[in-house]
């Protein structure tokens, strides 16, 4: 299973709740499986989709869930420490986790080769860290948000990529929608 | 009222209620006001972009957020500054310690003091610069002006508005 093809299977148990799209790819395929203004599409900026939604989760009562990559936590490995000692249970962040840079082509990550994220989030004091397959990880994220406890899913599933548009979208007009619908 | 409990004080009244520090030695008396204060949810970072990160997320939340941090810290967040904070328009008031001005011990500060205005000139960042006690009586203004444009506004803070550290 490659990430769109999870994301296809998770658009239906996220569909109801704030999502925070990682940058390249992962937004643009959610934007093109489920276009929702409960959807946060980063444009930029990689590495912070987790710190996103950690902002956002704390910031009000709503559920959260960040889809976000291996390649961009290991670019801001700070955030793991940050997460698990600013606990708020409506947060879930999904590591898809390929072992890929997919947006810039497919290129090795070291968490593909010794690093297990699983084991860094367990170090940095996050509580609930779960590693799951591609296929186990639209349950996994179901459980979570039904659990009420900040979750951390670990999805190993394959690298690989399918043509996608870019988003086109104002950045501006994302955000505006974006937070109609947080306060909504 | 000193200078900190000025301008943490001027957060509150304003509503800024989300505030990420990454510290500095100028910046241990209001950092530890920040802390302290119960209106404010105090989150340290590991990275001011990180900060960034997290702030943004608050804003989008609903909440008012701020950064705290030292000047150094534009070489590590102009990525994040363009591309998050400035391209989806979103206000952010960066508190920043001038390290690298008069009475700066350490000679590496000043290497970064010497970019600091130019590289927020270059971003169209509005600015401002503590140099006098006094200066602090702007800050309250400052807050109502970031809130209003809903950009990332500098508030550029030297060793002698904190006198040394």
């Amino acid at each position: 299973m490659i990430r769109s093809e999870l994301l296809r299977e998770l658009a239906p148990v996220i569909a109801d709740h704030l999502v925070v799209c990682n940058i390249g790819l992962p937004s643009q395929e959610m934007h093109m499986i489920d276009d929702r203004e409960t959807n946060f599409y980063m444009l930029g900026t990689m590495g912070l989709a987790s710190s996103i939604g950690l902002g956002l989760a704390l910031a009000q009562d709503k559920k959260v869930v960040v889809i976000d990559g291996d390649g961009s936590v290991l670019t801001n490995l700070g955030t793991l420490p940050t997460i698990a000692n600013n606990v708020t249970d409506n947060y879930v962040l999904l590591i898809v986790d390929n072992g890929s840079y997919g947006s810039t082509g497919d290129q090795p990550t070291y968490a593909g080769m010794k690093t297990s994220l699983t084991e860094v989030a367990r170090a940095c004091g996050c509580e609930n860290v779960v590693e799951c397959s591609g296929a186990d990880t639209p349950a996994a994220v179901e459980a979570a948000l039904a659990g009420d406890k900040m979750t951390i899913i670990v999805s190993k599933v394959e690298s690989g990529n399918v043509k996608v548009p870019v988003i086109t979208r104002d950045p501006v007009n994302i955000r505006d929608r974006f937070m109609d619908a947080v306060k909504a | 009222m000193d200078v900190s409990e000025k301008i943490v004080s001027d957060f509150v009244a304003n509503d800024v209620s989300f505030i990420t520090t990454v510290p500095c030695k100028q910046l241990g008396d209001v950092i530890e006001a920040v802390e302290a204060h119960p209106a404010i949810y105090h989150i340290p970072a590991n990275k001011e972009d990180e900060g960034m990160g997290l702030c943004a997320g608050a804003f989008m939340g609903g909440k008012r957020p701020a950064i705290i941090m030292q000047n150094t810290a534009i070489g590590v967040t102009i990525n994040t500054l363009v591309t998050l904070t400035q391209f989806y328009r979103m206000p952010l008031p960066m508190l920043i310690s001038y390290r690298g001005e008069l009475g700066e011990p350490v000679a590496c500060q000043v290497e970064m003091a010497v970019h600091t205005k130019a590289l927020l000139a270059q971003l169209n960042i509005p600015t401002y610069h503590f140099h006098k006690e006094e200066d602090v009586e702007e800050f309250d203004k400052i807050l109502k002006y970031t809130f209003t444009c809903n950009k990332p506004v500098a508030i550029l803070t030297d060793a002698s508005f904190w006198k040394g550290y």
